[in-house]
C-alpha cells in the first residue's frame, strides 16, 4: 500500500502578512521585556547623577515605541484582511461557515484530542490556517486592542499627539489608572500564554505534517499534497494554474 | 443663622466688612485666581466679579465622613478663603462650624433651600450608606440619603467634596458593609463637581468654590467630573523626583542610602504615576511640602478605591476582578508553568499516538533517499 506523495509549492502567506509576522512578534517581545521591567525595575548600582542617566527612560520610550509598532502593523494586517489573498482574508477567520465549523472539529480530534482516523483524509486538512488556529488569532487580535486601548489610554495624559489622546476615555470607563494597569499587566500574561501554544502548535504541525509549517511564516509557501489540491479544485478553494510547481492562488 | 434676614452683599463688601483693606483683597484676588489656573490678565475679571456679585448661599452637607475635607479647607492658605466662605458669611448650613445648632441650624437649613431655590451650591463631605435604607447614617432623625435627595433637589450644583463624596473612601472599601456611595451615583439630575483627596488640597477646594462664585459656572471639567486646573496631571507628572525615576535611581527600602539621596519612591509603592492630584505643584500646609517630599510614596488618595488597590508600600499588579491575593505575577508564573507541562505532556502523548503516522513518512522519505541517482 505504498502511497506515493506528490507535494506542490502553495504561496499562502503574502509578503504583508509576514511583515505583520516578524514585526508582530518582535513588538510584542519588546513590550514583554520592557513591560516587565516597568513592572518591577532592576536595582541599579550607579554613582551617576539622575541628569546623566536616563536608563528607565529608555526603557518606557522602547516600550512606547514597539507599542506604535504594534499598533500599526495591526491596522496594516486588517487592512490586508480587505485585500490579500484568501488564507489572509476575513473570510478565513470567520468562524460560522459550515467548512470552518468541520475543520474546527477535525482539528479538535486529531490535533489537539490526538485521536487518529482510520484512513487519513487529506481533504480534511486545511491550506492556510485551521479553524483552531483562527480563532486563537481573534483572541490574539481582541487581546491586542485591549493593550493598546490600556496602554494608550495610559500614555495618553503623557503625550500631546491625538492618536494616544483618542484612548483617554478608557480609564473613566474603569474608574481609574490603577485599574488600567492592572488590566494592562494581566492581558500580558494571555499574551504570553498564547505565544507559547501557538509556537507549540507550530511546530507540532510542522513535525507531524511535513508540509513546512515553520518555514512558511518565512518564504510564505506551504508544502500541500496533490490529493488535497485537487479536493481544492474540485471545491473551487483554489484555481490552479500550474507553472513548475507551484501554485497560484488567485 | 440669620444671614437670610439680612441684606444681600457682594463678597467684597463683606470682605471689606471682616476689616481687610482694599490691598488685601486685591492680593487675594491675583492669589486666588493664579490657583484656579487662571491668566494674569484674569485677575481684574475676578476682583470684579467678588466686587458685584451677591454671595451665593452654601449648604455643606456633613454625612458618612471624618471632616479631615473641611478640616483642610479652613487651613488653606489665605485667611480670605476661610472669611468670605465659611465665617458665618455665606455657610448657611455646616454642622460642624455653624453657630446655631440643632432645631435652629435644621430651620435655617431649610429657610435658605426655600428662599435660595435653584440658587444654593451644595458641598457634600461624606458618602451616603445606601445599605439598610439609609439607616447607618443619620442626622436629627433623618437618613443620609433622604437630606440628600432633599438638599439636591433645589441646589444649583453640586460639589462633592473629597474621596468619601467622590468615590467612596474607607468606607466603601470591600466589603462595604454600609453600601457607602458617592454622590454621583445616586444624583443623577444636577452637575456635580467631583474634588477627589483625602483630604482634597485646602487651596483646591478654595479654588473651586472661588471659580464658582465668580463666574457663576462650574470650571472646566474632565471625564470623571473633576476640575481640570487640579486633576489634569499626575502627581507622578510634577514630582520633584522624577528626574531618579527617569534614570531608574529607586529607593529599595525607607532606610537605605539612595532613599535618603531622595530617590524615586516607585519601588516602595509609591502610587503618583497613577493619581492624579495637585500635591506635586500646590503642596501641603501653605505649600511646606507635600508626601513626597517628606520621603514617604504617594498613597493614590485621590484615585477611586484606592483602599483596595493594593498594598501602600509595594509597587504590584493585580488581576482584575481578583481580590484576595491574587497578583498577577504569581499567577501568571503558574499558569505559565502548568501550561508549559501540558505541552510537554501533549508532545509526548502526540508522538505516541501518531507513531505510526511518523514512521511511514520516515520510511516513504529513506526510500525516496534510496531512489536519488548518485
Ligand atoms: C518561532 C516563532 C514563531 C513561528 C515559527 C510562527 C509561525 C507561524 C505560522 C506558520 C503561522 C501561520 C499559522 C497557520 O498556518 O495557521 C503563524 C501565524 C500567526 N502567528 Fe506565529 N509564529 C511564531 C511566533 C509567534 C508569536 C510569538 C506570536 C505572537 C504572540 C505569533 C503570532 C501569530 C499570529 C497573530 C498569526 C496569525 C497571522 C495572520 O493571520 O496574519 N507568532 N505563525
Ligand atoms: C502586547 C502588548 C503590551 C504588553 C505585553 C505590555 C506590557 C506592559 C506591562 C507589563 C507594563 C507594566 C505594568 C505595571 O506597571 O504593572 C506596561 C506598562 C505600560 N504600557 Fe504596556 N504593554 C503592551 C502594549 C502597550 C501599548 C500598545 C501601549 C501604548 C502606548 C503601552 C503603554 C504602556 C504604558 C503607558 C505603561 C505604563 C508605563 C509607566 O507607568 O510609565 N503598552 N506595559
Ligand atoms: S516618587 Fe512617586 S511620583 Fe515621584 S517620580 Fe517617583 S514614582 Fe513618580
Ligand atoms: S501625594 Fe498622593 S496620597 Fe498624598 S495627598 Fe497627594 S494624592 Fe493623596
Amino acid at each position: 500500500m505504498k502511497k506515493i506523495k506528490n507535494f506542490k509549492r502553495v504561496y499562502v502567506w503574502e509578503l504583508p502578512v509576514r511583515i505583520f509576522h516578524w514585526l508582530n512578534v518582535l513588538a510584542l517581545f519588546v513590550l514583554v521585556v520592557t513591560g516587565f521591567i516597568i513592572a518591577n525595575p532592576p536595582a541599579i548600582l550607579s554613582s551617576a547623577e539622575a541628569t546623566n542617566l536616563h536608563s528607565f527612560g529608555i526603557v518606557r520610550f522602547l516600550h512606547f515605541t514597539a507599542a506604535y509598532i504594534f499598533l500599526f502593523v495591526l491596522i496594516m494586517r486588517f487592512y490586508w484582511a480587505f485585500m490579500g489573498n484568501r488564507f489572509a482574508s476575513w473570510r478565513a477567520f470567520w468562524p460560522f461557515t459550515k467548512k470552518n465549523w468541520n475543520n474546527f472539529w477535525h482539528v479538535m480530534k486529531i490535533d489537539i484530542m490526538l485521536l487518529n482516523e482510520k484512513e487519513e483524509d487529506v481533504t480534511k486538512i486545511s491550506i492556510g490556517h485551521n479553524s483552531v488556529a483562527t480563532l486563537s488569532y481573534i483572541v490574539m487580535f481582541v487581546l491586542a486592542i485591549v493593550q493598546i486601548a490600556t496602554g494608550f489610554a495610559l500614555y495618553g495624559d503623557m503625550a500631546s499627539w491625538w492618536l494616544p489622546k483618542m484612548f483617554t476615555w478608557v480609564i473613566p470607563l474603569f474608574g481609574g489608572d490603577f485599574i488600567v494597569r492592572s488590566i494592562h499587566h494581566t492581558a500580558m500574561w494571555l499574551f504570553i500564554f498564547f505565544a507559547m501554544v501557538h509556537v507549540y502548535l507550530v511546530f507540532y504541525h510542522d513535525w507531524l505534517e511535513g508540509r513546512g509549517e515553520v518555514s512558511s511564516m518565512f518564504g510564505g509557501f506551504k508544502f500541500v499534497s496533490d490529493e488535497r489540491l485537487k479536493h481544492a479544485h474540485n471545491e473551487k478553494e483554489v484555481e490552479i494554474k500550474e507553472e513548475k510547481g507551484i501554485v497560484a492562488t488567485k | 443663622m440669620d444671614s437670610n434676614n439680612k441684606k444681600r452683599e457682594t463678597y467684597y463688601e463683606s470682605i471689606i466688612k471682616q476689616g481687610y483693606s482694599r490691598r488685601d483683597f486685591m492680593k487675594f484676588a491675583t492669589y486666588i485666581a493664579a490657583y484656579m489656573g487662571l491668566e494674569n490678565s484674569m485677575v481684574g475679571q475676578v476682583a470684579k466679579s467678588l466686587e458685584t456679585t451677591y454671595r451665593v448661599p452654601v449648604i455643606w452637607e456633613h454625612f458618612q465622613e471624618c471632616t479631615c475635607c473641611s478640616e483642610s479647607f479652613i487651613r488653606s492658605d489665605h485667611p480670605i478663603v476661610a472669611d468670605i466662605i465659611l465665617d458665618k458669611i455665606s455657610l448657611d448650613y455646616t454642622l460642624t462650624l455653624m453657630a446655631a445648632s440643632g432645631h435652629q441650624a435644621e430651620a435655617a437649613k431649610k429657610a435658605t433651600m426655600e428662599k435660595y431655590k435653584g440658587e444654593y451650591i451644595l458641598c457634600v463631605e461624606g458618602s451616603v450608606p445606601m445599605g439598610d435604607d439609609g439607616n447607618y447614617c443619620c442626622i436629627a432623625g433623618q437618613s443620609a440619603k433622604d437630606i440628600l435627595i432633599e438638599s439636591a433637589a433645589g441646589a444649583k450644583a453640586i460639589i462633592a467634596w473629597g474621596s468619601c463624596a467622590s468615590n467612596g473612601c474607607v468606607q466603601a472599601a470591600k466589603p462595604n458593609p454600609t453600601n457607602a456611595t458617592p454622590i454621583h451615583k445616586i444624583i443623577k439630575n444636577k452637575p456635580i463637581i467631583r474634588v477627589p483627596g483625602c483630604p482634597p488640597i485646602g487651596e483646591v477646594m478654595a479654588g473651586v468654590i472661588i471659580h464658582m462664585v465668580t463666574f457663576g459656572r462650574l470650571p472646566e471639567l474632565d471625564r470623571l467630573g473633576r476640575p481640570k486646573a487640579f486633576y489634569a496631571k499626575r502627581v507622578h507628572d510634577s514630582c520633584y523626583r522624577r528626574p531618579y525615576y527617569d534614570a531608574g535611581l529607586f529607593a529599595e527600602t525607607f532606610d537605605d542610602k539612595n532613599a535618603k539621596d531622595g530617590y524615586c519612591l516607585y519601588k516602595l509603592g509609591c502610587k503618583g504615576p497613577m493619581t492624579y492630584n495637585s500635591c506635586g505643584t500646590i503642596k501641603w500646609n501653605n505649600g511646606v511640602s507635600y508626601p513626597i517630599q517628606s520621603g514617604h510614596g504617594c498613597i493614590g488618595c485621590s484615585e477611586e478605591s484606592f483602599w483596595d488597590n493594593g498594598p501602600f508600600y509595594e509597587r504590584l499588579a493585580k488581576v482584575p476582578g481578583i481580590h484576595a491575593e491574587g497578583l498577577a505575577d504569581d499567577i501568571g508564573k503558574v499558569g505559565a508553568g502548568v501550561l508549559a507541562g501540558g505541552l510537554a505532556v501533549h508532545a509526548i502523548a502526540a508522538n505516541i499516538s501518531k507513531r505510526k503516522e511518523l514512521k511511514s513518512r520516515i520510511n516513504r522519505g529513506k526510500s525516496n533517499e534510496k531512489d536519488i541517482d548518485s
